[in-house]
């Protein structure tokens, strides 16, 4: 008696977990896109809905000459010029990563309201020294 | 409760440790060259998110071992495991929003990793909620240690998270195919690393206590229980277990 109840307990319990790792996965997979690159958005976006764009800041882009923020977002194939009315946050330098939140108008510019650092996983100290083993 | 020599050892070894962690990560380290001093904040993120792994990962083998062998101090294991593995998510989560500010711009974003590590929190919070739910240790404990041995498959999710998925939070720089490589300067490793282990010493030293005091008390209640064993007949709605040492129903 017994051992078929804990039987039936762990089948239940096998099959939920998978039920749920299955859901986990692919449900996450559509839906968890936290930003498009500059590749994947195209003339649809443009308008009033939110787009959440992420790339590297393009070296020689970065300029404060109106007075907003104004910079290149690139993934290496597509470039979006980006305007940010605030300052620069973070770390924010050229050839680092940034995300920025905003809308893009019909001619393909980019009017950021929120922008954010992607910092990569490389650590360095002030000689730009890091850690490489004797091969 | 005397204090137990493993206990004593267990404690000046993490203290000396956790000191030698400390020189290391404000005076040793470098700050980092982009980041400053509030990349120095590393040597407790990850070691608080490490330790979080590694309790819930007890959970998970004490629970497994609670349904197997139906002995409640695996069940005070998990206990004690879960409640250290919620209280360091949170301080991941705090040390890693007090880093996030000066280097990405915000304290809080919906990505990935940030996403999934609330979830494995508000998972194990209500595990803990579980418990106390029915009055009867037995029916407490198999009950926990079903959602403890399930919830196990949300740690891979967050470490991962910022591998299988796009996220502002950095992918690993240590536990990556590789290893450390090109990825952080010797120094900067060695603290970390140091780091960990001060964290995880800490971390055993109050399981270890925390698990034994639980066990007191268990032995507490089932001494009063046994006292009141004549008295609380009409009232058996509210008689904690008499015999907490064992799940009768699964015998």
């Amino acid at each position: 008696m017994l051992d078929t109840a804990r039987a039936r307990l762990a089948v239940v319990g096998v099959a939920a977990a998978g039920v749920l790792g299955v859901l986990a996965v692919t449900g996450l997979q559509d839906n968890l896109v936290y930003y498009r690159t500059p590749s994947e958005i195209d003339a649809a976006d443009t308008g009033d809905d939110r787009v959440r764009l992420g790339g590297l800041v393009q070296k020689g882009s970065v300029s404060r000459e109106s007075g907003a923020l104004q910079f290149v977002l690139t993934d290496g194939a597509y470039d979006v010029a980006v305007t940010y009315d605030g300052k620069a946050p973070g770390i924010f330098r050229e050839g680092q990563g940034a995300i920025v939140e905003g809308t893009l108008d019909p001619q393909g510019a980019f009017l950021a309201d929120n922008v954010l650092v992607k910092h990569d996983n490389e650590y360095v100290d002030g000689s730009g020294q890091t850690y490489e083993p004797e091969s | 409760m005397r204090p137990h020599a493993l206990d004593r050892v267990l404690g000046f070894l993490a203290l000396g440790v956790a000191l030698v962690a400390l020189v290391l990560a404000l005076v040793v380290a470098p700050p980092d060259a982009y980041q400053g001093d509030s990349q120095r904040l590393m040597y407790v993120h990850v070691p608080a998110a490490w330790t979080a792994y590694l309790s819930f990962a007890v959970v998970a083998g004490a629970s497994l071992l609670y349904l197997v062998r139906r002995d409640l101090r695996y069940d005070r294991v998990a206990q004690a495991a879960a409640e250290l593995g919620v209280g360091l998510t949170g301080l991941a989560i705090v040390l890693g929003s007090l880093w996030a500010y000066p280097t990405w711009g915000t304290w809080w974003t919906w990505d990935p990793r940030l996403v999934t590590t609330a979830i494995l929190l508000l998972v194990y919070i209500g595990y803990l909620g579980v418990r106390g739910l029915s009055t009867d240790p037995g029916v407490n404990a198999r009950r926990a240690a079903v959602i403890g041995v399930l919830a196990v498959v949300n740690v891979p999710l967050v470490h991962f998270s910022v591998v299988w998925w796009r996220t502002l939070h950095q992918p690993p720089s240590v536990l990556r195919p590789g290893g450390p490589a090109g990825a952080i300067p010797p120094v900067m490793l060695a603290t970390l690393l140091v780091a960990i282990v001060a964290f995880t010493l800490l971390w055993a030293w109050v399981l270890v206590r925390r698990t034994r005091l639980l066990g007191h008390l268990a032995g507490l209640r089932a001494r009063e229980t046994g006292a009141e064993a004549g008295a609380t007949v009409e009232h058996s709605e509210i008689v904690v277990d008499a015999a907490p040492e064992r799940d009768r129903s699964g015998a």
